[in-house]
């Protein structure tokens, strides 16, 4: 075991025994969105930070699995059952994107980027359209299965948790190495027998099915979702650009670390700007891409590198990374 | 069974032809040198045979089997590497990590990547850059892991374009020494190359394009010496 999962672990196992000292209601549903952002935030960062791909449209993925959750709620299973929702809403997801990707990832470009956009608002305006299946407008509502946050809590953790181990295994092998491949050069990595057009498919269904089991996890925690929320362009699909580029793209930690402040600051600005954050958050994107483009957690490592790039001795051939 | 074969290979853009009726072969074990002006499609030959272009018309043939119309990962997968003439370093991986993608078209096991890549970087004498980052190679050694990550896909056919380009003198004997290793390990090689003392002493053939059409075939000293090879570089009054 290296350290690094040594250390996942540890922080995994301390997270879990929280609820046991906090009972503060507030707290635990913070607690619960802060996690529930660094699943999201993972998510994206698969498929845009390592493979390069940038999405704006992940509301799609959110979305189906969160309205999947919902409407088995509707036609009638217990909310206990809608927790089947996950992993249901995880493969619908999956499957959404496997469409999108097979007819898009042939192309290079924008073309994903803004097809994924024009699907995510499709699917809200059917979300919104077709009455029978989802209500509209109106959204849906039950009462969710559990009284205690801290359960939620907990099962959010794990979600986190299985999300960052998976994440993690698949960046440490051959996917991993592919990935970044097509993100560095794709006709380079074609040449050197990779299947760019494929590859891109495996890190958009892995990045699209954790989102959707995120939006199915949101039904049930929430008890309610409707269109606007769930689809959203702003508040889902900017924002876990925001933070995954706010704590560091392609990098392990930087989508919790974007999560945490991303949450911080949104809870601040709810008291303070009420509903001028999304200009605050906005700004925040131009100043990160601009200055910060590494991010928090890039930023820090480059300059810890720097630091002891510094200190090795003149020939610095060996060694720098 | 010639190892690569091309049948009257023709390309056109639109009205432009890039290369016109291009018929050779490469036998197994050769080093065949390509040689040619500036825009005599030297460079879009191996895109062709790498499956970057799709020929307008004609056949290539690699081990026997027709490869046009495959994907480059597929043509790859058979055997057939190449470089990159203006370099493609996965400029945020390390060395290794660049050579490890390769090593990865023959195998799904990591330590067993990183153990092809460890003998392919050794191979190419870089073990001391190992650990840099691709993006912050100097010209010389982007050049060089070129030729350690096309190694690393375990080739039989090695196309090498303009590996020596922009080299200092230590560095053009070093990557001949390299060459002629890779010669030597059992790799057929096709090499294009401007600088005409390297590409004499290495090649067993040459093969000269001229405005996308072969004007010339033979060993390094007949070439050199064909009237039309003269005029194609220097003009009509010196041939």
């Amino acid at each position: 075991m290296t350290k690094s999962l040594a250390a996942a672990l540890l922080s995994v196992t301390a997270l879990a025994l929280l609820p046991l000292f906090v009972s503060n209601t507030y707290v635990l549903h913070m607690l619960v969105m802060v996690l529930l952002w660094v699943l999201l935030g993972q998510s994206w960062n698969l498929l845009g930070g390592y493979t390069g791909q940038v999405s704006y449209g992940h509301a799609a993925f959110f979305g189906v699995g969160a309205y999947t959750t919902a409407i088995m709620v509707k036609s009638g299973l217990s909310p206990a059952m809608a927790w089947w929702g996950l992993l249901l809403g995880g493969i619908l997801a999956a499957l959404v994107g496997s469409v999108l990707g097979w007819i898009c990832f042939r192309l290079r470009g924008p073309y994903f980027s803004l097809s994924i956009l024009a699907l995510s608002e499709v699917l809200r305006l059917i979300a919104v359209n077709w009455k029978d299946l989802t209500n509209g407008a109106e959204g849906i509502l039950y009462i969710p299965a559990f009284n205690s946050k801290a359960a939620y809590y907990w099962i959010i953790l794990a979600l986190a948790a299985v999300s960052f181990l998976t994440i993690r295994a698949v960046m440490r092998s051959k996917f991993g190495f592919y990935f970044l491949a097509i993100r560095e050069d794709q006709d380079c990595a074609e040449s050197l027998g990779i299947n760019t057009t494929k590859y891109k498919l495996y890190s958009l269904l892995i990045s699209a099915f954790f989102t959707g089991v995120a939006g199915s996890f949101y039904m049930n925690y929430m008890g309610f979702i409707d269109p606007g929320i769930v689809f959203s362009l702003p508040d889902i699909s900017i924002m876990m650009i925001l933070c995954t580029m706010l704590g560091g793209a392609a990098t392990m930690e930087g989508p919790a670390v974007g999560a945490v402040l991303y949450i911080l600051m949104s809870e601040a600005f709810r008291v303070f700007l009420k509903s001028g954050h999304l200009l605050f958050f906005g700004i925040l994107i131009i100043v990160i891409i601009i200055f910060f483009p590494q991010g928090i957690v890039g930023t820090l490592r480059e300059r810890w590198a720097g630091r002891r790039l510094r200190a090795a001795s003149p020939g610095i051939s060996k060694e720098v990374a | 069974m010639s190892l690569l074969e091309l049948r009257g290979v023709t390309k056109r853009f639109g009205g432009l032809q890039a290369v016109g009726g291009m018929t050779f072969t490469i036998e197994k074990g050769e080093i065949l040198g390509l040689i040619g002006p500036n825009g005599a499609g030297k460079t879009t030959i191996f895109n062709l045979i790498n499956g970057f272009l799709t020929p307008t018309e004609g056949e290539i043939l690699f081990k026997g089997e027709l490869i046009n119309g495959l994907k480059p990962f597929q043509v790859c997968r058979r055997g057939l590497a190449r470089t990159f003439q203006v370099v493609k370093p996965l400029a945020r991986l390390t060395v290794l990590e660049n050579v490890m993608v390769s090593a990865f078209s023959r195998t799904d096991h990591r330590n067993e990547a990183s153990r092809i890549a460890l003998e392919a970087t050794a191979f190419t004498e870089m073990e001391a850059w190992r650990d840099r980052l691709a993006g912050s190679l100097p010209l010389g050694m982007r050049k060089r892991l070129e030729m350690a990550r096309a190694l690393a896909t375990r080739p039989d056919l090695l196309l090498l374009d303009e590996n020596f380009a922009g080299l200092n003198p230590a560095e053009v004997e070093k990557t001949i020494t390299i060459v002629r290793k890779i010669h030597a390990s059992g790799v057929t090689i096709l090499i294009i190359e401007h600088n005409m003392r390297v590409i004499m002493s290495i090649s067993q053939r040459l093969l000269c394009v001229c405005y996308g059409e072969k004007i010339s075939e033979g060993s390094p000293a007949e070439v050199a010496n064909d009237p039309r090879v003269i005029e194609a570089y220097l003009g009509a009054a010196h041939a």
